[in-house]
């Protein structure tokens, strides 16, 4: 458990990803089967446990501390771990003959057997014989949220540095693998063959696309490419393979592999053939794609009633085709999954999965005015859920990650606004004590004449740089502060203008202004504003109108 | 009388009407008792001040001769008379002439005590329990995460790291005002005798310290020595500076911050420090607690930091207490603003921690 402890202490600090892969494979390297595996598991956060959850700990200390303290520093230092780990009172007596503290495969063990009874005190116990650093690490485990800069993916990566391996295999093979990794770790270090992947099901580890910036277009040639529609909705990978009695298993994954599977019961019938199809999730009513807000009500649901499947009915729009029966299609050309893709489409006929048309288009002047206005470049009603387009080379493979050259995004144009700075709260974990979550307004005739209306809220988008200067200007120009946030100056010629971009705008009783963003950022901080010329309420509700595919 | 007829906060800071004169005030006042030497306590531009040597030399050196009308100079345990009332300087603990100000009205006594550690510190005075009816206390540190520990075994920590790390530089980031010259000295009390470099904008006010008398050691200026001279060295420099193209100067340097920020890892993170270093010259929130406790106070008025959390615990106690609300010190960790290289100590409105 130390040497565990100490490991997630130093990277914690170590910005440099070649120092932290460094950090975790020596880790590897130093430590004995079984407690590596299950290090590896607490960094590509496979370990879950039955009773021990954050509820445990809340409640833990809550019988040690004051909840009003307790609130205020978990607000304070932004992250659930530390702030206990810190809080931790000093155990009351002297804790001379304990035992140090146990190896980390024990620790787990004893998280996922022990009942729910008996979990608390066992917990407490370890708390108060470890140091803060031990505490921490201890905490990490059980909430499951490292929060240290570490993504799966590197922790896998520096895995198969232990044994010259490409981390891609291991993507591969991951989904078959369970704690503490015996397998994995016999075959990296060339002790056995390699693990295979049984499941009949499995997640493939998703392609992501690049943004494309303008300057990108004068190396690429239009030939080279296809180009779909890019969907607002959910990305998604739905498989379904034969188990050992032969009958059809379907699961959904989401695109970083997480099962969704029971969200969506009533898509599972659509997905007969064994198959591993890439595509995106849409609500439609009436053939007509819903806006994102309409398809949020069925996102991370437990239960799914059935007025729900009928008010929401789920549909796949489908743009990839990973595999076929036993046969993996990854490495194949795009133009060729593809063309597989419209043969297993047609196969399966079915309403609820339909192929994601292509656009045509000969030059990228072509396809900028069909992404300026997708209505009538064959998107038709569906526009509404049109967010930009997708380019993928004709001779892409499926490679997991984000490759270089392979895929692009290119969304549409955002819309922008000037608004005025009105709140700024602290934001939480890495920014935790930097105001970075700000409300904003645009100015609306009141009753008092002239005055702000709050129109949203951002937490992104700005520089670190930018962070550092908004966050100066919210401590010195505060006029009140309640709890964790601040109210900002904010008159015609006192305040901070910020430019905001956001993708859509609905209308919300909601709010108070009666609209809501989509994916509002802050693109721009306008120094150089005055308040008072900042946009007016009036201008959002024309966009609303104008209907650009808001 | 009400201890707030003594002293009430105002835009420009705690008013002590019945004395004519402002604590530590935010904008220019006709006359001014200052608590210490820190720019957001001690700005320039006041009729009168009143303040201990050191404070007021420290606003000298910052804002240069005609920082007030007219100074006068009073010592720890010293009463002067100010209208209808009694003032005293108590030691704060907090930096070098750093006072708790007791303001004594008929039979109350209100003690506003500034910015204050009840921790050792080898270049200051120790802090003093003042008894008193009304408490006036800071709560930079006003969370009970906030356990500062040894400062001794931080120190240790540098130290380990630079025998690690022989051929890399170490680079402390502390405020220019106290800190820096506190990890010197406990790094001379840890056995540590090489020279110690320092970034020029720390070099007048350390150089003041040393010439009252705390002794600091050997102390060079890192301006002009070569790159390789300073593997195995330790520099201090104003946190900003440590984030700085200033650092290209130093091979492969080590981040260190030397601030009771640093027990929190996101702070450390978001500066990318990699040897936190948790020294404070803040009570933390044990110091604070265990102060408001000594003074015996009935009455609690908490100003910057984190107020709601210890205003939430006096009320638990049973003690009267509220928040000040006052506007424009060393709210939170705002860091110093970037000094160039052998510029003046910076002179806006910064705050240390």
């Amino acid at each position: 458990m130390n040497r565990f402890a100490e490991l997630l202490d130093r990277l914690a600090y170590e910005p440099g990803r070649n120092n932290k892969l460094r950090l975790i494979s020596n880790y590897f390297r130093a430590t004995e089967d079984p407690d590596r595996g299950y290090a590896l598991a607490a960094l590509t956060g496979a370990l879950s446990f039955k009773h021990a959850k954050p509820g445990l700990i809340r409640d833990l200390i809550a019988d040690r501390t004051d909840p009003v303290l307790f609130a205020l520093s978990y607000d304070y230092v932004g992250d659930l771990s530390e702030t206990v780990a810190l809080m931790w009172p000093k155990a009351s007596l002297p804790l001379h003959n304990n035992p140090p503290p146990p190896p980390l495969a024990d620790v787990v063990t004893t998280l996922r057997t022990l009942g729910k009874t008996e979990l608390p005190k066992q917990l407490a116990r370890w708390l108060d014989e470890l140091d803060e650093t031990g505490r921490w690490a201890l905490l990490k485990l059980v909430t499951g949220a490292m929060r240290i800069g570490i993504s799966a993916r590197l922790a896998k990566t520096a895995a198969a540095a232990l044994g010259d391996k490409d981390p891609h295999d291991i993507e591969l093979m991951w989904p078959g693998l369970t704690p503490p990794y015996l397998d994995l770790f016999a075959w990296l270090e060339g002790r056995s063959e390699k693990p295979v992947n049984l499941d009949p099901a499995p997640f493939r580890p998703v392609m992501l696309a690049h943004a494309i910036e303008d300057t990108d277009f004068a190396n690429l040639d239009a030939a080279d490419f296809v180009a779909e529609w890019k969907w607002d909705g959910i990305r998604a990978q739905a498989v379904s393979g034969r188990d050992e009695h032969g009958h059809i298993l379907t699961r959904l994954y989401s695109r970083s592999g997480e099962d969704i599977t029971r969200s969506f019961p009533d898509l599972l019938p659509s997905l007969h053939l064994p198959g591993a199809i890439d595509g995106e999730l849409l609500v439609l009513r009436d053939q007509r794609v819903q806006t994102f807000n309409v398809l949020q009500q069925r996102l991370n649901r437990k239960v799914v009633s059935p007025k729900l499947i009928k008010d929401y009915p789920i549909h796949l729009r489908v743009y990839d085709l990973l595999g076929e029966g036993d046969t993996d299609l990854r490495d194949l050309p795009f133009a060729e999954r593809r063309a597989r893709l419209e043969a297993f489409v047609k196969k399966l006929d079915d309403p609820r999965v339909d192929l994601s048309p292509t656009i045509a288009f000969d030059s990228w002047d072509a396809l900028r005015s069909a992404r300026a206005d997708p209505a009538s470049a064959g998107a038709g009603e569906a526009a509404e859920a049109v967010e930009g387009v997708m380019l993928k080379r004709r001779d892409a493979l499926y490679l997991p990650g984000r490759p270089k050259g392979q895929w692009w995004k290119w969304k549409r144009d955002p819309h922008i606004i000037d608004a005025v700075l009105m709140y700024a709260q602290r934001g939480h974990g890495k920014r935790s004590s930097y105001y970075s979550d700000y409300t904003f307004g645009v100015w609306a005739s009141g009753d008092n004449g002239e005055q702000l209306v709050p129109v949203g809220k951002a937490y992104f988008g700005f520089t670190d740089e930018e962070l550092l200067q908004i966050d100066r200007f919210v401590r010195r120009n505060t006029t009140e502060k309640f709890g964790p946030v601040r109210h900002v100056v904010h008159e015609p010629d006192q305040g901070l203008v910020l430019e905001v971009a956001f993708e859509g705008l609905a209308r919300s009783p909601r709010h108070k202004s009666g609209v809501a963003m989509r994916f509002p950022r802050i693109s721009r901080l306008r120094w150089d504003k005055k308040p008072g010329e900042a946009d007016r309420l009036e201008t959002l509700e024309r966009m609303l109108k104008s209907d650009i595919s808001l | 009388m009400r201890p707030q007829d003594i002293l009430m906060p105002v835009p420009a800071g705690l008013c002590c009407k019945p004395g004519g004169f402002h604590i530590d005030p935010v904008r220019p006042v006709e006359r001014a008792v200052i608590t210490h030497g820190h720019s957001d306590h001690a700005r320039p531009g006041h009729g009168a001040v009143l303040a201990t040597q050191e404070t007021l030399d420290m606003m000298r050196l910052r804002y240069g001769d005609n920082f007030a009308g007219s100074t006068q100079p009073i010592g720890y345990g010293e009463a002067i008379k100010l209208g209808d009332v009694t003032v005293k300087f108590h030691p704060a603990g907090h930096v070098l002439g750093s006072a708790q100000i007791a303001v004594a009205c008929k039979d109350i006594r209100i003690v506003a005590s500034g910015d204050y550690k009840d921790a050792p510190d080898p270049t200051c005075v120790p802090f003093e329990v003042v008894p008193c009816d009304v408490f006036i206390t800071e709560a930079t540190f006003g969370l009970p995460v906030f356990r500062h520990g040894d400062a001794a075994d931080e120190v240790n920590k540098l130290l380990a790291s630079v025998a690690l790390f022989p051929e890399r530089a170490h680079l402390v980031g502390a405020y220019s005002l106290g800190k820096a010259q506190r990890v010197i000295a406990l790094l001379r009390a840890a056995g540590y005798d090489a020279p110690i470099y320092l970034h020029g904008a720390m070099e007048k006010i350390t150089r003041y310290y040393q010439s009252r008398g705390v002794a600091l050691g050997e102390l060079r200026m890192v301006k002009g020595i070569k790159k390789a001279d300073l593997a195995g060295t330790i520099t201090l420099a104003p946190p900003s500076a440590t984030s700085d193209v200033w650092t290209r100067r130093f091979p492969d340097p080590v981040t260190a911050f030397a601030s009771g920020w640093m027990r929190v890892r996101a702070r450390a993170r978001q500066r990318g420090v990699e040897l936190p270093l948790v020294i404070s010259d803040h009570a933390d929130w044990d110091g604070l607690t265990a102060t408001i406790d000594a003074t015996g106070a009935g009455e609690i008025w908490v100003t910057h930091g984190q107020e709601d959390a210890l205003v939430h615990w006096c009320q638990a106690k049973g003690l009267a207490a509220r928040p000040l609300d006052l506007v424009g010190y060393g709210d939170e960790d705002e860091g110093e603003t970037p000094a160039a290289e052998d510029a003046e100590v910076s002179a806006s409105g910064n705050t240390e921690a």
